[in-house]
């Protein structure tokens, strides 16, 4: 079972993103639970959303408190929010940034294995909009691998009508464009 | 020693304790409640329709010459009819005199 | 055919809810049941789902609707969570009382005060004694599929009782997951018609809710509890041909490796999966542990729940609920008074967990099973602890 927590800020779409991915598992024909932290939401305000994926039934319904993957969708946050709290040992952080892995690691002290991307650059060059939500699981199923990029294209669909195609396109990019350590 | 039970068993009891029969409370007799009776003046009354509309136990019936008569069957005696009578065409008068 | 999908529990619910082809549903929003009243609103507005939607102006509004509607004969359904639970109680006891098969999803919260949006079963034990059938849902599957059961149980002319669905607000309520949803000839199949056995009809006028007096009302419980009592068999037998049907049964009680269980878990709700996951890993470490998760409330299990827990030594008994009694938990205390009537003396501890959207982990389970068995060994008092409280 893989537990993937993601941090945005509200109405950047994190738990659009936890959405996305539990249902393109569930197409693919896996288990999988998203879910918000649940309370008020507020624009603008830090907030995370949550993914497990599992080839098995899933049985439990306990918070996610060790994910093994951190997906970041604003760079900012990372001077405010731990975003490795809790992260396992040998876990990913999947980040939206312009900078270098080298220049993140000086200037934050993450010690993660690092993916990283610049998904707002790459959101509006696509969609015209810097909402990174979608771009970032391109982000996250090239770092990961838990399945195959075409399985969010369903999802996306569903989802966003007639701005899916950009969507999608954000979020292949991303997939192609998104480094990760070795 | 004495015990209370109910009127009736509980598996005779409609769904909910619903009543079928329509109008069924027209049978409660609340005329062996009173000690007083109304008597209505017809010389003195101006067919106001006070009594009708102001008793509490629909005694009051409008005749074919527009007056309102008591159905005794329903009357409690309570003299409501007497006290809002513009008119004072009602009386309230002792049972048994 | 029924079709596995991906969705967040509340709008599966919803759509089981109009895949019952309800009549009239008249609710008003309360976190965190509003999603299943919006997608329901939905379905209505925008054409999917003919059926009447009441917006009212409170909870009282709605379940005072959800009566008129169904003493008209109307399949009816409506959705609340604590608060709005408390406001709409009165009518609640009225809904029973008259005998008419209203289903209700509860998505679960605390009560007030202090103010709490999160989930626990404070509004569940509210609710406990108005004679409504009460499930308990674990999962979103669970959930779509007990909505069915419940408009079948409630509208079997053997019961005639409304019927609550009981599921967990957010942490069930908002989950997005895997399920199995029915189609409508599935549906159909399994759910035949409303046929009211009384109804208001102005050309065959009856009275209903008349005065009971001294004389009858006494009788008139015994008619409601003597249903209420009858319903376990229709229960039963409604959970059994879903299962024929489509190859997922329910039980009143239902049992996790208990068989040779010398300590067992009592739970109720979402907490029951975490509470498997537990047992899988302290069985892999040696330990005699089984789980018992009611799954109906009202009326209680009690010969099912014996049944599963008789070989126990010990038990731990969880409740999401504080009832302030000073005794112990609504679960705890319906256990224990069936235990005296078998002359049955397990060792037993109350547990009182996840209270307000306190998290109830794997770790919790694996301490409150160890805990219990050492406090059998030490010959501690029995009673109940308020677990995760920091001092
Ligand atoms: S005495 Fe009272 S009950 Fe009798 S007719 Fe007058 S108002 Fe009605
Ligand atoms: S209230 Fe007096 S005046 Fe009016 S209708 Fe009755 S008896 Fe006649």
């Amino acid at each position: 079972m893989v537990e993937i927590r993601f941090h945005g800020r509200g109405g950047q779409g994190a738990v659009t993103s936890a959405e996305l991915t539990a249902l393109a598992a569930i197409e693919e024909g896996k288990f999988a639970q998203a879910f918000p932290s649940f309370g008020p939401e507020r624009r603008g305000a830090p907030v995370m959303a949550f993914v497990r994926v599992s080839e098995q039934q899933i049985r439990t319904r306990e918070k996610i408190y060790e994910p093994n993957i951190v997906v970041v969708l604003d760079p900012s946050l990372l001077e405010i929010v731990n975003v490795e709290a809790g992260l396992r040992e040998g876990g990913l952080v999947v980040l939206n940034t312009s900078k270098s892995a080298e220049e993140l690691r000086r200037e934050t002290g993450l010690k993660a294995r690092l993916a990283i991307v610049d998904a707002t650059k790459i959101a509006l060059e696509t969609m015209r909009l810097p909402i990174t939500n979608t771009t970032m699981l391109g982000a996250l199923l090239k770092a990961s691998g838990i399945m195959p990029i075409d399985a969010l294209r369903s999802p996306i669909q569903n989802r966003f009508g007639p701005i899916a195609e950009k969507n999608l396109a954000a979020c292949l990019r991303a997939f192609d464009e998104t480094n990760v350590e070795g | 020693m004495p015990k209370e039970t109910g009127i009736c068993s509980w598996k005779e009891l409609e769904l909910g304790t619903a009543i079928r029969q329509p109008g069924s409370a027209g049978e409660l007799k609340t005329g062996d409640w009173r000690s007083m009776y109304p008597v209505t003046d017809f010389e003195a009354c101006i067919k106001c329709g006070r009594c009708y509309i102001y008793c509490p136990d629909m005694v009051y019936v409008r005749n074919e010459q527009g007056y309102y008569e008591q159905n005794y069957y329903y009357c409690k005696g309570c003299g409501i009819c007497a006290h809002e009578c513009p008119v004072d065409a009602i009386k309230m008068v002792q049972e048994g005199d | 055919m029924a079709k596995r999908i991906g969705m967040e529990v509340s709008i599966a619910a919803a759509e089981a809810v109009a895949l019952a082809d309800v009549d009239v549903i008249a609710a008003y929003p309360i976190t965190p049941q509003t999603h299943i009243v919006e997608h329901l609103s939905e379905l209505v507005a925008n054409g999917h789902l003919d059926a009447e939607f009441i917006p009212v102006e409170s909870e009282h509004s709605a379940m005072s609707c959800c009566v008129g509607s169904a003493a008209a004969g109307a399949r009816t359904f409506t959705s609340t969570s604590s608060q709005g639970y408390a406001l709409m109680s009165e009518i609640c006891y009225i809904a029973a009382g008259l005998r008419l098969p209203i289903v209700m999803l509860t998505a679960n919260r605390a009560l007030s005060a202090p103010i709490s949006i999160w989930n626990d079963h404070a509004d569940m034990m509210m609710s406990r004694d108005t004679g409504w059938i009460q499930t308990v849902a674990e999962n979103g599957q669970e959930v779509i599929d007990l909505v069915f059961h419940a408009f079948r149980v409630a509208e079997d002319q053997r019961v005639l009782l409304p019927v609550i669905v009981n599921l967990d607000g957010f942490i069930l309520s908002h989950m997005i997951e895997p399920m199995i949803l029915l189609d409508k000839e599935e549906v159909d199949r399994y759910l035949p018609p409303y046929r009211p056995k009384l109804r208001l009809d102005p050309k065959e006028p009856i009275t209903m809710g008349p005065v009971g007096m001294p004389e009858v009302y006494t009788e008139s419980k015994v008619a409601h509890d003597e249903a209420l009592k009858a319903s376990r068999a229709v229960i039963t037998e409604a959970w059994k041909e879903f299962g024929d049907l489509f190859g997922r049964y329910y039980h009143p009680v239902e049992t996790y490796k208990t068989e040779d269980a010398e300590t067992i878990l009592i739970t109720m709700g979402s907490i029951s999966e975490t509470a498997m996951t537990a047992v899988d890993a302290m069985r892999a470490d040696g330990r005699s542990v089984g789980l018992a998760r009611i799954r109906l409330w009202r009326p209680f299990p009690t010969e099912e729940l014996i049944a599963a827990v008789k070989g126990a030594r010990t038990l731990a008994v969880m409740d999401r609920a504080l009832t302030l009694n000073g005794v112990c938990g609504p679960v705890c205390a319906e256990l224990k008074s069936a235990l005296y009537d078998r002359d049955l003396h397990p060792y037993l501890q109350n547990y009182i967990v996840g209270l307000g959207g306190r998290d109830v982990t794997v770790q919790n389970f694996m301490e409150m099973s160890d805990g219990v068995v050492e406090a059998a060994e030490r010959g501690a008092p029995m009673g109940y602890e308020i677990i995760n409280v920091r001092e």
